[in-house]
């Protein structure tokens, strides 16, 4: 289980004033959870994702992970812990080979048809990727695949996906939609998704509503979808946001 | 030969015995083994410290090791090898030399090697430098390879210097004749207070010769480095050279490539980046659940695979 308790995180402009990008966010995430998490651009999200993965330090507040407090703890710790992030935009190496970062994430040494498990997961062949470079030589698309295998390989308690979609063409989408199924039924892992998508918003468990860096609604998804769905004056946005 | 003398030839060479085919082992300074096979000959000079390494004409899938190790402290020695690659051969050629130095002067090597590649000719030439030992006194090298490539010949050369050398000046020079192909791949990783300077002189003097200098550097700790690459056109012809280096704690490297087109055909490119690791691509590996300092050794080992 994950509780945010009363986050708050700030950032100093030039001109040292300070701009508060979440205000006072408390959230809980049961085990075999899912929440996406939508809103419109600049709201926050990806600064919360950040937060609980430990690549930003909340200014206050709390982070537990199945009651250990992680609030200080490193990114490494919570990884070994068993947080597990997706970026939004996939880091790209020179000399790390696609076998390499699977191998890494999976934690033992991974034989050609155990990394083509996960790559075929996300329609990719491992004969085509395994041993390629995971640099400018992929499509951004091929890069966010690979970053979406190597969270399948983590398999851990609880996983991160900033804006999964981004960058996927619409066949992978489809495929898309069903490793996150799979991820959620076949398991008892949770799973937080950021997404501007009303099908990754369908699948979900719960949708929480974040902007202006504060949960401004959060439910069930047959309670907040079709006030999403339908602009209603709190979800305005929304139709901004693509859905 | 010794066991630190063994180990040396191990890192250099890959060789934990006498290899097959054709080789010439150095220690301190004189040969421990030699081989010749019924295509490659070797030949020790007279008029100086060296030798020459002959390949017949058609000489397919055979390798010569020709690796040099030094223990002896405050050794000095200036070699010279020339290999002279008749028409029509495929061969590997593996060098490479490993100083062990445990004193407290300095141990140095200076190999000059010159290659006569034949016409439609394939060489692939693999040098590795290592030094180990924990003597005040320097390991130093200085390896100057001169090149000519005839018609649609064509040379690989895999340089590798990773570890233990604390001073080193590599200078490669090639002309290349109608056809000929030069692809070099040069991999360099200096700490400490270690100085590398490498110069590539490279002039394309056939028509559709081409030439591709690839080098990834890291330079940690307090060492320093210095990149030049200067590559000619003189025909229609292409040329590509690439300096990409990884900087880390006080380190300094200048990279410096030059192009020179002498002819309208030429199509000449360079290419030079310098900068420290990504402070993303350690955030990445880190959330796979490595520590900052594994995330950085991964970094580096993959940069320099």
């Amino acid at each position: 289980m994950l509780e945010l308790q009363n986050i708050s995180f700030q950032v100093s402009d030039e001109k040292s004033a300070r701009k508060e990008i979440i205000k006072d966010i408390s959230l809980t995430l049961e085990d075999n959870q899912f929440i996406a998490i939508t809103g419109p651009n600049g709201g926050g999200k990806s600064t919360l994702a950040k937060l609980i993965m430990g690549i930003e330090q909340p200014t206050s507040g709390k982070l537990l992970f199945n009651g250990t407090d992680i609030t200080h703890m490193s990114i490494t710790e919570r990884a070994r812990l068993g947080i597990s992030f997706a970026f939004q935009q996939p880091v790209r190496f020179k000399g790390i080979k696609v076998r390499d970062l699977i191998t890494l994430a999976a934690g033992n040494k991974l034989s050609t048809a155990g990394a083509c498990e996960y790559l075929s997961k996300v329609g990719l062949c491992a004969r085509d990727y395994i041993n390629r470079d995971v640099d400018g030589s992929l499509s951004g698309g091929e890069l966010k695949r690979i970053e979406i295998a190597t969270i399948i390989a983590r398999n851990t308690p609880l996983s991160v996906f900033d804006e999964p979609e981004a960058g996927i063409d619409l066949w992978s989408f489809n495929n898309l939609i069903k490793v996150f199924e799979e991820l959620h039924d076949t398991s008892n892992n949770s799973l937080i998704i950021i997404s501007h998508q009303e099908r990754i918003l369908n699948i979900a468990d719960e949708i929480v509503v974040i902007a202006g860096g504060t949960v401004q609604s959060r439910g069930r998804r047959k309670d907040i979808l079709p006030g999403l769905l339908n602009g209603t004056d709190s979800c305005r946005f929304y139709k901004e946001g693509g859905l | 030969m010794d066991e630190i003398q063994k180990n040396l030839l191990e890192q250099v060479a890959g060789l934990h015995e006498m290899p097959s085919g054709a080789f010439n082992i150095r220690a301190n300074g004189q040969s421990v083994g030699r081989s010749t096979t019924a295509h490659i000959d070797i030949v020790t000079k007279e008029d100086k410290q060296g030798i020459d390494i002959i390949i017949k004409p058609g000489t397919k899938k055979e390798s010569v090791h020709i690796p040099v190790v030094l223990s002896q402290s405050g050794l000095t020695e200036m070699v010279y090898n020339d290999f002279h690659v008749g028409e029509d051969c495929d061969v590997t050629i593996v060098a490479g030399c490993g100083i062990h130095n445990s004193g407290d002067k300095d141990s140095r090597h200076d190999g000059i090697h010159a290659f006569y590649i034949g016409k439609n000719s394939h060489v692939k030439y693999v040098e590795k430098h290592y030094g180990s030992g924990d003597g005040s006194g320097e390991r130093i090298m200085n390896p100057e390879t001169i090149v000519h490539l005839a018609e649609n010949s064509f040379l690989e050369m895999e340089t590798v210097q990773i570890k233990g050398v604390d001073s080193t000046k590599r200078s490669t020079s090639a002309t290349l004749a109608d056809g000929a192909k030069l692809v070099v791949t040069e991999k360099l990783m200096t700490h400490g207070k270690q100085y590398a300077e490498t110069s590539f002189n490279v002039d394309l003097n056939g028509e559709g010769s081409s030439a591709n200098v690839i080098s990834r550097a890291v330079a940690r700790d307090d060492s320093r480095q210095l990149f030049l690459a200067k590559i000619n056109g003189n025909n229609k012809c292409a040329g590509h050279s690439e300096c990409d280096a990884i900087i880390m704690d006080h380190a300094k490297i200048s990279a410096i490539p030059e192009i020179t087109a002498n002819s309208l055909d030429a199509e000449l490119i360079h290419e030079a980046a310098i900068g420290k690791i990504a402070g993303e691509q350690i955030i990445k590996l880190m959330t796979l659940g490595l520590t900052e300092a594994e995330a950085e050794a991964q970094i580096v080992n993959g940069f320099l695979k």
